[in-house]
């Protein structure tokens, strides 16, 4: 009932770390969630500064304004032109303000929408960076509407033409994630975690007590590895020895061989037949009870985890 | 009414809605035929004849997805379709109660199985296959269950070549399915486009609330979209904003009508004029191949004729509040939302 999920080799190779990953107890849970928001891990803006020879941001959703929390642009990637487009973090305070804390809002989608159109059009692959803690939660961007455009850009991921790989390399958190995420395929990086919500968010509405994160993140288990089993992804990156963040260079070295590993593989298979195993992918997942069809739409290639 | 009995009458209604918000915590007492708006008391007979709307003062209450389907044009009952698929456990997931448990105890408060209701329906003689979500069944959230039901129902009603209705009431993604559920945003948004490749519309009713996960998927992606009056409508909700940037909010934040204004619904529709204009707008947008039940007469016309009497009876039966917003060149309810 489950087609195999297509992944090439690199994707089994990743898989012995899976399995030591999803095995550490609940402490190591919780240190990947932290390591995930590390402050001197790369953002998005470290990665493309190193996968890319040239990078050119464009800024703008040429309807209200600029919204600094998402950049977007197009870069010279291994000698092709390549749409990048995701959250941006601060590293210190006066830049995470100015970042508003990776939490983009309608303009930052819109923006991203913009170049997506643009890479479609030109016939250049899309790459999508995620690190966001959730899309930004305040009145202005209600008023501009943030639903509409994180689902108008969820869509428009869904109808492109052109190769598409999204990358979590952080904290993916809530449809601000997903809003870059839906891709042919998607990769993770080992120490970065894709949740519903954030820990805290989670804590404060299921547990009514903003003080239980730590339980919010290990009833989630939102690890590169559970997601992988879970199907949400496709591939886990891994990171130097001890993190991402004690080496950006390698980190982006890393990546950098998965990504054009997946996007060189991507190209070889016609344009209708990938939008059709992209609709599959995402149609697939939610494991469900359906008396009539067995147990479950089965999701990834296991049976979904134990705690 | 003078001007000087309006303003008194405003303030009196403040002042009761003041009060109740006081008393709130009280209000799981309260028996569920009382307005909260303006205490006013309702048989469970007066509501459903209501369709579920205060008759003095206009308040929407909320209404099962059962009940919806049998307002919007099924009195009659319709045949549930995929009733049978149930909620998986995929994460073993407790927070104060294992998943396992609240579903069991939300199957059981409300006779449903999942938190969308999906059927083939007529509203006004036109065919259409709709999706109705619950807000009683754990906040309608959407996990893998909706998820899959809503993207059947896309494919239904593509392959029937008839719109899709639906109505969202959601709290937003389902947490207890954690990633999982995410994910049911990018599936139901693709599954939409079953439609668009069918040439068919999709017509969405916001119902209180619309939030999070669902507003920021389909929901926000009707070709028409109505809201029911004081519904709640957000990505994210007041309390979250308040909490994360320390922002004071209006009253009416988010609320249908406040989102009229930002351009993010087409109309703010009174529920009791609902299944009246979704047929009158599915009239409209249906193409001249079409055989429908009465096209035998032009729609149009037919619509005009039967709408006419229709309306002229609905409006008659309205509040005085409400009608006073109507009428052309009265001022603006102050207390609307
Ligand atoms: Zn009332």
């Amino acid at each position: 009932m489950t087609a195999p999920r297509r992944g090439g080799g690199f994707v089994r190779k990743a898989t012995g770390k899976v399995r030591r990953a999803s095995q550490s107890p609940d402490e190591d849970l919780w240190a990947s969630v932290q390591m995930a928001r590390h402050a001197e891990r790369p953002y998005t803006l470290d990665y493309i500064t190193r996968l890319c020879s040239d990078f050119e941001e464009v800024h703008g959703d040429r309807l209200y304004g600029d919204d600094a929390a998402l950049v977007a642009g197009f870069g010279r990637y291994h000698d092709r032109p390549t749409a990048f487009i995701g959250q941006q973090k601060g590293r210190d305070t006066n830049e995470r303000t100015f970042r508003n804390f990776g939490m983009a809002g309608p303009e930052g989608y819109r923006k991203a929408m913009r170049v997506m159109e643009i890479a479609n059009r030109l016939g250049m692959p899309v790459v999508t960076l995620i690190d966001t803690p959730g899309a930004f939660p305040g009145a202005s961007a209600e008023e501009r509407g943030q639903g509409g455009a994180i689902s108008r850009s969820i869509q428009m991921m869904w109808r492109l033409d052109v190769p598409t790989v999204a990358v979590v390399i952080g904290e993916g958190s809530s449809g601000g994630a997903l809003g870059l995420g839906v891709a042919d395929r998607v990769l993770m990086l080992e120490n970065s975690t894709y949740a519903v919500i954030s820990p805290e968010g989670a804590s404060a509405i299921l547990w009514r007590d903003a003080s239980k994160a730590r339980q919010a993140a290990q009833a989630f288990k939102p690890t590169a590895a559970n997601c992988y089993r879970w199907g949400v992804v496709d591939a886990v990156v891994p990171e130097p020895e001890g993190g991402a963040h004690t080496d950006h260079d390698q980190a982006a070295g890393i990546l950098d061989q998965y990504l054009f590993r997946t996007l060189t593989e991507l190209g070889a298979i016609p344009a209708s037949e990938r939008r059709r195993a992209r609709r599959e992918r995402f149609r697939r997942l939610g494991p469900l009870r359906d008396p009539e069809g067995g147990i479950g739409m089965a999701t990834g290639r296991e049976t979904p985890p134990p705690g | 009414m003078s001007r000087v009995g309006r303003n008194i009458h405003v303030s009196v209604d403040r002042l009761r809605q003041l009060a109740h918000r006081d008393a709130r915590p009280r209000k799981i007492k309260a028996d569920a035929g009382t307005c909260p708006k303006c205490d006013s008391h309702f048989s469970a007979d007066e509501m459903q004849r209501n369709l579920r709307v205060c008759t003095a003062c206009g308040h929407h209450f909320p209404v099962s997805a059962r009940e919806r389907l049998e307002q919007l044009g099924a009195p009659g009952g319709y045949e549930e379709m995929w009733p049978d698929l149930r909620a998986a456990d995929p994460l073993q997931f407790t927070d104060l109660k294992p998943y396992t448990e609240r579903i069991a105890e939300a199957e059981k408060a409300t006779g449903m199985s999942e938190a969308i209701v999906c059927a083939d329906l007529e509203v006004r003689h036109a065919p259409a296959v709709a999706a109705v979500m619950d807000f009683a069944f754990m906040g309608g959230s959407m996990g893998a269950v909706v998820g899959e039901k809503f993207a059947r129902a896309c494919d239904r009603a593509a392959q029937r070549g008839v719109p899709l209705i639906v109505v969202a009431a959601s709290g937003g993604a389902r947490m207890q399915e954690g990633t999982l559920a995410l994910m049911q945003m990018a599936k139901t948004v693709i599954a939409l486009d079953s439609l668009a490749a069918a040439q068919v519309p999709v017509i969405v009713v916001l119902a209180h609330p619309t939030t999070g996960g669902v507003w920021a998927s389909f929901a926000s992606l009707g070709d028409v979209t109505y809201a029911e009056p004081g519904a709640l409508i957000a990505f994210s909700g007041p309390r979250v904003i308040e909490e994360t940037t320390r922002e004071v909010l209006p009253a009416d934040f988010g609320r249908a009508e406040r989102q009229l204004e930002n351009g993010q619904v087409d109309a703010v529709v009174d529920r009791r004029l609902l299944a009246e204009r979704i047929g009158r707008v599915l009239h409209i947008l249906r193409r001249p191949d079409d055989d429908g039940p009465t096209s035998t007469q032009a729609p149009a016309l037919q619509w005009a004729q039967g709408g006419a009497q229709w309306m002229g009876d609905a409006v008659q039966a309205l509040p005085r509040k409400v009608m006073d917003r109507i009428r052309p060149g009265s001022p603006d309810g102050e207390d609307a939302g």
